[in-house]
């Protein structure tokens, strides 16, 4: 094993040592501490990204001397390396970016306890994305789980425990059901590792045996994850949660907390289920239809939204439509488009959040469209970032959003059928929808109003300007550098 | 009877406890004018909607959604008992549970990590990175509940804080002479659980709650002030930080020298004693302290007046 392959294990230890550390020290410290941490880890991961892609491979990392089937391990492929470089970076730059809000809204006494859930939910995220074992996947969302309850509440605010109360609600009866999923599955496999369960329910399947348990557990465990990610008949808790938190936290919880539950899911979907059992049940059916209900209704539930913050919030449910949408062909080229799309999405959601959040702070604090008008003009800065995420979300050419749009049409193309009718007329309906909801409130931003002047505001805000131009670069580069990243990712979700 | 269904019937429906109620009625008339003035969480339950109104504002008091959530439960509850039908039943030889390994585990865990007691094993060793997550899972349920419970003396309402901490009432004689002789048995026997964890059945979790019910108990019995001669938040956050890093740095080293093939002579010692197994021992003692300080962590912090 060469000194490299060591990296995945650096990525999810060194924030989970860093952790107690926060926990104990004075808010200053474990600021820097977490900060340290995520940049790091980002630059942890861009050596990995680098190594991976340039080797081609992809390798087990056994945790502890006994590898498969007996103890706990790693499973590192261009994929993962991919996902987990999205989530270090977007960890840096939307902690970057809030930094300014999260001393003012938060009280000095739970500042460090803040940093130390934030850096504990990067370990966590890192752990799912390159677990290779199922119950390891459930321990960590676990974490996940009360690390997003506490970003939620930690603001105080009125209406914040009511939102978080709501999300753990919801987020708990998932984890419950996934639990019983793992359950229902171990007892039926007897192996709680990828490769290994995928084997066992090969035997099953060929043997004709436990066809329907299979597909009881097989649900559970999609369905789990599904109520998690806030898919469409579930996403009550999203549009309070998200806009109730303090924006680097709505950040992370948009792009880190349900994008990380997603991939989990493509992970066992496809290495330890195996896409054409997950077909054979008819699962993909039920999550296709209610991923087409989310990208209409949610979209519709944004263009209805008078509230900015809660717009881009409800687009969020259109956008997880999407992702589910290409996970439920249960093709490969479905999954990575799946993937990528989890990237593009994270990478534009993220930048929104702050973005919104400097535009209503230029307006007085208010997050209604008659209120931030000519926003733009105020933080120009803040009004362009808005406009990249916009249009990177709407599909417009040269961003990450178009790139992902053109794959999931692509692989619904490869499935053919009803379905494909089905998608390309929710695509169509959903970026009309998109375009009405996004670029007018990129035509308000940049519409004189009669309540605040049109020049520029005093204050200045370096580091959320440098936060939202590396956003905004990033944006543009997956756009224009995407096809290797999604020859990079399909080839190896192809290879596991 | 009829009072206590009325009592539960109001703390429902208006969503104020009516043993609090209770306790501001027994105030005299003058003091309990003073305490309209001073108190805060008066004038607060006096604006609070009741709870009905607050559900149907939010849109979540609706009959119709009741009656469909209720169906759904059922619907998931036959589902769930017709997969049940069709699972293999506890101890069926030919199914796959009973794979190569379990056989190993029972066979092989003993000579593997030198570990008696081969659940201890499991955890520590073979799964070790599964039960590194686990602690943090309890370290971040108490972060997440100091946050939203942990009040400093400065906010706005001086008397919830202060409530149990100060206002405690003279020691309960039968509970205190029983906590006399019960604490340090209590606490012997969770360090007993703890360090025999590689031996015997138990280990780090279990004896952690033991003590941790200790500790409580104590609490309940002498009051904050004589806990507080030995047992702080500084100490709880001191004694979990260390504890955590020094777990997290100890399965690091073994996940990095095992993934690379670099054999490290840890002696396994005679199987069967206390200094058997390699790391199991301190492993244990780590998450002892890290479950014990949790327990009693998560006690106070729901009481009022935390630590």
């Amino acid at each position: 094993m060469e000194l490299w392959q060591n990296l995945p294990v650096a990525l999810i230890i060194l924030p989970l040592v860093c952790a107690p550390i926060c926990s104990v020290s004075k808010p200053r410290f474990s600021r820097f501490l977490a900060l340290f941490a995520s940049v790091m880890a980002s630059l942890l991961s861009v050596m990995l990204i680098i190594r991976v892609s340039a080797t081609g491979t992809s390798y087990v990392y056994k945790m502890g001397e006994y590898g498969a089937p007996f103890g706990n391990e790693l499973f590192i492929s261009g994929a993962e390396a991919a996902v987990s470089l999205m989530f270090s970076i977007v960890m840096a730059l939307s902690l970057f970016a809030g930094l300014r809000r999260i001393g003012q809204e938060i009280d000095d006494s739970r500042k460090s306890l803040f940093y130390t859930v934030c850096v504990l939910l990067l370990t966590a995220i890192q752990a799912l994305a390159f677990t290779n074992d199922i119950f390891t996947g459930f321990v960590f969302l676990e974490i996940t789980t009360i690390a997003a309850g506490a970003l939620i509440f930690v603001r105080n605010k009125e209406g914040s425990l009511f939102a978080a109360m709501r999300y753990m609600i919801m987020n708990l009866l998932g984890s419950g059901l996934f639990l019983l999923g793992i359950c229902v599955f171990y007892t039926l496999t007897g192996h709680l590792l990828f490769p290994q369960m995928k084997e066992s329910v090969q035997l099953l399947v060929e043997g004709g045996r436990y066809i329907r348990p299979l597909s009881v557990s097989l649900l559970l465990i999609t369905v789990g994850l599904a109520i998690k990610s806030a898919l469409y008949p579930f996403h009550t808790w999203l549009p309070n949660a998200y806009s109730g938190a303090t924006p680097a936290a709505s950040s992370m919880l948009s792009s880190l907390v349900s994008k990380a539950y997603i991939f989990l899911l493509i992970k066992i979907l496809v290495r330890a289920v195996g896409l054409d059992v997950f077909t054979m049940t008819g699962v993909n059916d039920v999550i296709f239809i209610y991923a087409v209900i989310a990208i209409v209704l949610g979209s519709v539930d944004a263009v209805r939204e008078h509230n900015v913050r809660r717009m881009v919030s409800y687009s969020s449910v259109a956008q997880i439509g999407y992702i589910f949408m290409a996970v439920s062909y249960g093709s490969v080229s479905g999954m990575a488009a799946a993937t990528f799309h989890i990237i593009a999405h994270s990478l534009a959601k993220s930048m929104l959040f702050p973005a919104v959040d400097r535009l209503t702070e230029v307006s007085g604090g208010n997050e209604n469209f008659r209120d931030i008008r000519g926003s733009g003009f105020r933080a120009p800065m803040a009004g362009l970032a808005f406009v990249i995420g916009a249009f990177s979300i709407t599909g417009i050419p040269f961003m990450g959003g178009f790139v992902s749009k053109i794959y999931v049409a692509t692989s619904a193309h490869d499935y053919g059928g009803w379905v494909m009718l089905i998608s390309l007329g929710a695509l169509a309906v959903s970026t009309v929808l998109n375009v009405l909801y996004f670029l007018r409130t990129v035509l308000t931003i940049y519409r004189p109003g009669e309540r605040y002047q049109l020049t520029k505001d005093q204050s200045t805000r370096p580091v959320l300007t440098g936060a939202l131009m590396l956003f905004m670069l990033l944006n543009i580069a997956l756009g224009i550098w995407g096809m290797p990243i999604m020859r990079l990712i399909e080839s190896s979700i192809a290879a596991w | 009877m009829k009072k206590s269904s009325e009592a539960f019937k109001n703390w429902l429906l208006s969503g104020s406890d009516p043993l609090e109620e209770e306790m501001i009625e027994t105030l005299s008339d003058e003091e309990s004018e003073k305490h309209e003035q001073t108190d805060e969480s008066s004038r607060i339950r006096k604006e609070r909607k009741s709870l009905k109104e607050y559900l149907y504002e939010k849109g979540m008091y609706r009959p119709a959604r009741i009656v469909c959530s209720i169906g759904l439960c059922l619907m998931l509850i036959v589902m769930l008992m017709g997969t049940v039908m069709d699972m293999p039943y506890f101890g069926q030889a030919d199914t796959l549970v009973n794979s190569e390994l379990s056989e190993f585990y029972v066979e092989k865990t003993l000579e593997h990590t030198g570990a008696t007691n081969i659940i201890t094993g499991i955890i520590l060793n073979f799964r070790g990175f599964d039960t590194l997550g686990e602690s943090h899972v309890l370290f971040i349920a108490v972060c997440s509940v100091i946050i939203l419970l942990k009040m400093s003396p400065s906010e706005e309402n001086p008397r919830l804080y202060t409530s149990d901490r100060e206002d405690q009432k003279d020691e309960d004689l039968v509970l205190s002479s029983l906590t006399r002789f019960l604490f340090p048995l209590i606490c012997m026997f969770g360090v007993y659980i703890i360090l025999n964890g590689n031996i015997s059945p138990g280990g780090g979790f279990s004896g952690g709650a033991v003590i941790g019910a200790g500790l409580i108990l104590y609490l309940s019995a002498y009051g904050y002030k004589r806990i507080r001669r030995f047992f702080t938040f500084k100490t709880f956050k001191v004694v979990s930080c260390l504890a955590l890093i020094s777990y997290t740095s100890s399965k690091t080293f073994h996940f990095i020298t095992g993934a690379n093939e670099i054999h490290v002579p840890i002696p396994l010692g005679t199987p069967g004693t206390i200094f058997s197994g390699g790391l199991l021992l301190p492993l244990n003692i780590f998450v002892g302290l890290v479950v014990a300080c949790t327990m009693y962590a998560l006690y106070t912090l729901f009481r009022k007046g935390d630590f």
